[in-house]
């Protein structure tokens, strides 16, 4: 069967067969890396459109529908509107620290996509600490918010900028200590060692309520650290104009609207890698039959669509949920979340020593 | 005033929001002093919108002087209509048919409940939350059709003119009115479903811009502003107009005082004016539907006083004639006005935040405030 796995390892074996080992994997690296870029601008795209369509379909409206089939060229034009555009850099700003700020987040967002298992076999860097490396870069990112924040010399911007690092600093605790629950079942820090230990069963399944529970945490921390609604206050549109890139426009303001889209989706691949069983699919029991045809899906689309549910899940808050005031989006955090996820890690700890789950 | 807005001699820090800024509406401009997102005071300042709707009417005939009033709050741009009617008929002592009558009160209702649907969508999005502005303009789509299809217009309607109403009503306005009534009864739900029972919405809207009745008093709070906290200020009940005595309705009052009341009183006003419609509806008299007058109306010369229920609260006319052709002097007493002014005590010590969802409750139209 094509599987993206026979295809990397072919591509692999050509290349040492052709070139000496330094250069093979000199190559390999140029690979890797366009086809990382390539993966950011289309999953930029896609999920901008996406979101647009999703936001239509729940506002009982069309959406975009001009530019291309089913207005699938949209976000199309509107980079090459973004790229076209003068990036002005206001006066008084910190010139230095404000050009650099979205390439930071951008960088962090980039990173984040190392240790992601794509497919069966398709991952860039499988690294034996892949959950600490996930949770460690995407706290990167803050810092980036903070200096775009900061530099941009404007009162909304810092405002925006220091919500957001409270709002991410503090959700990072909740999603950390759902992601452990998940770490302490499996035994390993490394995302394949994750996958393959739901091979006969999602962690989501397999792991009773606490890891129900420390789902629904980690979905709610996760769409806290992307900045999205109900919990987007470092943007808040109706407060603070936009928050911490107000000032920006340009190829700026894209690279931090694209930075914001890869983070869901590279939140939702966690997510779906740690709870749903990443690329796994899926299987009941003993129904010889039933499993078999679920095997014939390839593994890639297993990923992308347990991905895309996840991101489905958080464009539905986005359109249905008031925000919350940054008082009671902390208190959420450090008097609900922080000391159920506390309990819940405890329990689940006794779980995994006790050998009750599945 | 510009060059003191950094920071003050305390390190507090001063914010301009607005003139231009999402969450005003309009171009209301408030400098807050802010510590860290705390609000330690809030300034509004006007004037950004002003037209000198009230010096023009001093230039204009009795029948001219209607139809600037459509963009003072043009959200109830029929009620403006109507109070400017009924001071210049009280002055002149026309007696207006019943049909006119029933017709503009009818107008009136269908008016104020496209404005509160307006402003449950913006309020909604004040708040953060998109989707409800597209929910509540799909009804209000509605009225405003009914009105195009009645008057021409969709926004600045002119409809209700001294006498009466300008043209007779459309033949399908009955039907299409009943069937609006029937939408909106069958959505009213959705609103609730997806806003009131929300329980962000409800810790972002209970406790948050306490208007206790005796400030909303002092402040000269009207409409569901006063109403929220209590105060008894229907204009409808307190001092009826037209047909307003003769039907059933209740005066939706709250007690809390925070913008939960506020909402609630909005949201219940609703279902208030929709029961006003449905018993007037079925039956609009036959007859005329403009008194017979004159082309140029004088008003006798005195002072002559005239106040509405608008959406947003008391609408008071204040014309001063010398028995001319044209008024010597008109005052508005708008309702957006005195809300504004309670804002400063409502939000002080709260978050930004609060600011835009308590400046939601009030249900602010700039142009009202300015004029």
């Amino acid at each position: 069967m094509l599987s993206l796995e026979n295809i990397t390892n072919a591509v692999h074996e050509w290349l040492n067969a052709t070139l000496n080992p330094t250069l093979a994997l000199l190559s390999e690296f140029v690979i890797v890396g366009v086809l990382a870029i390539a993966l950011f601008a289309v999953l930029g795209l896609s999920l901008v459109l996406m979101e647009r369509k999703v936001a239509a379909f729940i506002q009982i409206r069309l959406g975009p529908n001009r530019v291309g089939p089913f207005g699938m060229f949209q976000t199309v034009a509107d980079t090459l509107k973004l790229i076209m555009k003068e990036g002005l850099t206001p006066d008084g700003a910190d010139k230095f620290l404000f050009n650099l700020a979205p390439y930071i987040v951008m960088i962090a967002a980039m990173m984040l996509l190392a240790p992601i298992a794509f497919a069966k076999g398709f991952q860039i860097w499988d690294i034996n600490i892949g959950v600490l490396f996930l949770t460690a870069v995407s706290s990167i990112s803050v810092i980036g918010i903070l200096m775009a924040g900061w530099a941009s010399n404007n009162k909304y911007s810092l405002l925006g900028a220091m919500r957001s690092g409270a709002q991410i600093v503090s959700y990072e605790l909740s999603a950390g200590l759902s992601i452990i629950t998940i770490v302490i079942l499996t035994g390993s820090l490394q995302i394949s060692d994750i996958i393959n230990a739901q091979a006969n069963g999602w962690w989501i399944f397999k792991g009773h309520i606490p890891v129900l529970i420390s789902f629904v945490i980690f979905i709610i921390a996760v769409t806290a650290e992307t900045n999205r609604a109900p919990f987007d206050l470092a943007e808040a549109e109706s407060e603070l104009t936009a928050g911490f890139h107000t000032e920006y426009s340009g190829m700026k303001f894209a690279l931090f609207f694209l930075a914001e889209y890869i983070n869901i989706f590279i939140a939702c691949a966690i997510g779906a890698t740690l709870f749903l069983g990443g690329w796994m699919p899926f299987h009941i029991g003993h129904w010889e039959a039933f499993n078999h045809i679920m095997d014939f899906i390839p593994s890639s689309f297993w990923f992308i669509g347990k991905t895309f549910f996840l991101i489905f899940l958080m464009m539905w808050f986005r359109w249905t949920f008031p925000r919350l005031r940054i008082d009671q989006l902390l208190n959420l955090e450090w008097k609900y979340l922080l000391p159920i996820s506390l309990v819940n890690l405890l329990v689940v700890a006794l779980m995994a020593v006790m050998g009750w789950h599945f | 005033m510009f060059e003191e807005l950094g920071t003050t001699a305390e390190g507090d820090m001063l914010i301009n929001i607005g003139p231009q800024h999402p969450a005003t509406h309009g171009v209301l401009h408030l400098v807050m002093t802010l510590n860290g997102e705390t609000i330690k005071k809030t300034e509004p300042h006007l004037g950004y919108i002003h037209r000198s709707i009230e010096k023009m009417c001093e230039s204009l005939t009795y029948r001219q002087f209607v139809y600037v009033t459509s963009r003072m709050d043009y959200l109830s741009s029929h009620i403006n209509n109507h109070g400017c009617s009924l001071a210049v008929e009280k002055a002149m002592q026309i007696e207006v048919p019943e049909r006119a009558q029933v017709i503009r009160v009818i107008m009136d209702e269908l008016t104020r409940i496209a404005s509160h649907e307006l402003w449950w969508g913006a309020m909604a999005m004040d708040l953060g939350a998109f989707t409800p502005f597209f929910y509540s303009f799909r009804e209000r789509e509605t009225i405003t059709d009914i009105m195009e299809e009645t008057c021409g217009a969709r926004l600045t309607m002119n409809y209700i003119c001294p006498g009466g109403v300008m043209m007779d009503l459309h033949p399908d306005f009955q039907k299409r009115v009943k069937s609006f009534i029937a939408l909106f009864k069958s959505k009213f739900d959705e609103y609730n479903e997806l806003v009131t029972g929300n329980i962000i919405f409800q810790n972002r809207m209970k406790g948050v811009g306490v208007l206790s009745k005796e400030d909303a008093i002092s402040y000269g709070c009207t409409g569901p502003t006063a109403r929220g906290s209590g105060v008894s200020s229907d204009i409808r009940k307190l001092y009826p107009y037209e047909v307003y005595s003769k039907v059933q309705f209740d005066e939706v009052l709250e007690t809390g005082g925070d913008s939960f009341s506020r909402y609630m009183v909005r949201i219940n006003e609703m279902l208030q004016s929709i029961k006003i419609i449905e018993q007037l509806i079925d039956n609009i008299p036959e007859g005329e539907f403009q008194a017979k007058t004159k082309a140029v109306l004088k008003l006798p010369k005195g002072e002559f006083y005239q106040r509405v229920e608008t959406a947003r609260g008391e609408l008071g006319i204040y014309i001063v004639s010398e028995g001319g052709t044209t008024p010597h002097r008109i005052k508005f007493r708008s309702p957006g006005f005195s809300n504004l002014s309670a804002l400063g005590h409502m939000v002080k010590g709260s978050k930004i935040g609060d600011l835009v969802a308590t400046m939601g409750t009030l249900d602010l139209v700039i142009p009202d405030i300015d004029r």
